[in-house]
């Protein structure tokens, strides 16, 4: 029986020939991530494991990116708990904040520390983005990670698939946010628990690496142990320009077998946005209805790269922020944002009348940098909009792509970047 | 292993934010985390549940966020264990691997209502709704998450395997 891109990766890192799903096996690791929430945890649970360091130092990373730079006494304390562990084992890939930092989903790629082929493990559920690499990677709590970086293994049940088949290509102000909720509002937020979402299609090629960052990254949103792409021209071009590890490049046989297949038409998906309070509850942007807004977040490991903030800055370019609305800009790592500078993005966005902040989650998990109070509404290109996610219980957070979330910005209520152009006048 | 409690009762998709508001994850100290468990979508919660108690809830329960601190400050509330149609993978991982029994049994799930008293039995899957009399049966774990229950954990669990290596992974 064929195996999928997922099961080839697991068999190979557990030494077999074959792997079936729902069969349960230890595999080995190219990688183990955790971050200042996570980290303390695993790191307290780390002596438990009867070892005294880590499996290898250059196969761990961890990064302060949630609560940093530190929100408050407690998250300083949080961050320094896991930069003398760092300290003491002789971690390599520690990214502290202003040496080339960021948020941990954009900089380990950007850095090139998970290639094509890898069998990653993370203490943080947006750890899937790295499948965009046709990498095999998935989130797992603290106490697997503190596993992961004293023996370098993890156990895994072997999931099944559900194919999902990208045809022709996006129209304009189209992107990876409106691919993956359209998906999810298909499927559910549960609609791949337990699964592999593996893209296929010749729709994938005309998706950029940054679009397929974005889809990967919310594969846990429609529950999916992982969400992977093929290796193609646009993946290897990528991991050679960022310094990864030689690629291997795993394909599904043709004979797998998939639980189902879904197909999307790239060319007939509209922008999207998805209302509280799940990311299922999707809508097309045209049909949203007069919701207004006091905040937009454009950042986050889902869509904070520079493409993101080139067509943020596209869409609100020589327009002005609504009043009413605070706009917040947070460049996903130290080089995006360096790079925004450079191609003056920045200066757009804070000529616009939106303020921009250093690397971090921030705002995403309602951590700092922008919480909202009871009764708001934040259009955020972030990943989830659970209550209270972004602050006070009562206040909502509609997912969409930078492009809508710097058009709504303009507006001043849920819009797409089309209506945004005839409310130019008004502003 | 046999338990008994008051079942506080929840719906579908349970996410890691409402058990664990991240405001509150700027410690990882089990009970400073209790004191808030389920506050944004049960403010009562931990001011009314009392140890031994059990949680029931429907599909996709602990979706969300891998925050272990979700299971923890489960757990440091005393629960005794958690029933739900189906589970979110990562919480289900994390729940064995900090020793937190959790069970799935679509039918308890649907049937069981808040204030009821359980009893569950983790060795037979049984479940007794005390109030009412009727029975329900939880789906058994596949062995190897067997083994790493009885161990206590994940660490505990590894820890004896270096001990023991006779003990394989699955």
């Amino acid at each position: 029986m064929g195996m999928t891109m997922t099961q080839k990766i697991l068999a190979a890192h557990a030494g077999k020939d074959e792997v079936h799903a729902g069969e349960l096996i230890q595999a080995k690791l190219d990688m183990v991530l955790a971050n200042d929430i996570t980290a303390p945890v695993a790191i307290g649970e780390f002596p438990r494991f009867g070892r005294k360091d880590v499996f290898d130092r250059k196969k761990i990373a961890l990064v302060p990116d949630h609560f940093a730079p530190n929100k408050d006494i407690k998250a300083a304390a949080q961050c320094a708990c896991m930069r003398q562990f760092a300290r003491e084992h002789g971690v390599e890939n520690y990214f502290e904040v202003g040496h080339d930092c960021g948020i941990e989903h954009a900089l380990l790629p950007e850095k090139g520390l998970v290639s094509a082929g890898d069998c990653v493990i993370g203490a943080d559920s947006h750890t899937c983005t790295y499948g965009a690499l046709g990498a095999f990677s998935t989130g797992v709590g603290s106490t697997d990670a503190a596993a992961g970086m004293a023996t370098g293994e993890a156990w895994f049940k072997v999931p099944p698939a559900i194919k999902v088949v990208l045809k022709g290509a996006p129209r304009k102000w189209v992107g990876g946010k409106d691919v993956i909720l359209h998906l999810i509002g298909l499927i559910g937020v549960d609609g791949a628990r337990y699964q592999s979402l593996e893209f296929a299609g010749d729709g994938v090629d005309a998706l950029s690496m940054d679009d397929r960052f974005t889809i990967a990254n919310m594969a846990i949103e429609a529950g999916a142990k992982n969400g992977i792409f093929p290796v193609d021209a646009t993946a290897r071009r990528y991991l050679g320009e960022h310094g990864a590890r030689e690629p291997v490049a795993y394909a599904a046989d043709e004979d797998a077998v998939y639980e189902r297949t879904v197909e999307i038409d790239l060319s007939s998906l509209k922008p999207v946005v998805a209302f509280p309070h799940l990311p299922s509850n999707v809508r097309t942007v045209d049909a949203a209805g007069d919701v207004p807004i006091d905040q937009v977040v454009i950042g986050s490991c889902t869509n904070g790269r520079i493409s993101d903030l080139r067509i943020a800055a596209e869409a609100m370019a020589g327009r002005h922020v609504a009043p009413a609305v605070r706009c917040i800009v947070i460049p996903a790592t130290q080089r995006v944002w360096l790079q925004a500078m450079e191609e003056g993005l920045l200066k757009t966005f804070a000529e616009a009348g939106c303020v921009v902040s250093t690397p971090t989650c921030g705002p995403c998990l309602g951590g700092h940098m922008g919480i909202l109070a009871k009764g708001e509404r934040c259009v955020a290109t972030t990943n989830r909009n659970f209550v209270g996610r972004m602050g006070h219980v009562e206040s909502e957070v509609y997912l969409a792509s930078p492009a809508v979330a710097a058009a709504s910005a303009v507006a001043g209520r849920i819009a797409g970047p089309a209506t945004s152009q005839s409310n130019r006048q008004t502003f | 292993m046999k338990v008994q409690g008051k079942v506080f009762k929840y719906g579908d998709n349970v996410d890691t934010d409402v058990i664990i508001p991240a405001r509150y994850l700027n410690t990882s100290d089990a009970r400073e985390l209790a004191a808030h468990c389920m506050e944004d979508i049960d403010a009562k919660f931990a001011s009314s549940v009392r140890p031994g108690d059990i949680l029931v809830a429907g599909k996709n329960f602990g979706c969300g966020s891998s925050r272990e601190h979700a299971p923890l400050a489960i757990k440091a509330c005393g629960v005794a264990c958690i029933i739900a149609a189906s589970f979110a993978r990562i919480f289900y991982r994390n729940a064995l691997n900090i020793g937190l029994p959790i069970l799935e049994c679509p039918a308890a799930s649907e049937t069981v209502a808040a204030g009821h008293a359980l009893s569950v039995d983790f060795d037979t899957g049984a479940i007794a709704d005390l109030t009412n009399g009727m029975i329900f049966s939880a789906e058994p774990f596949p062995p190897f998450m067997q083994k790493l229950v009885a161990a206590g954990g994940l660490a505990s669990y590894i820890r004896s395997q270096l001990q023991n290596p006779a003990i394989a992974p699955a």
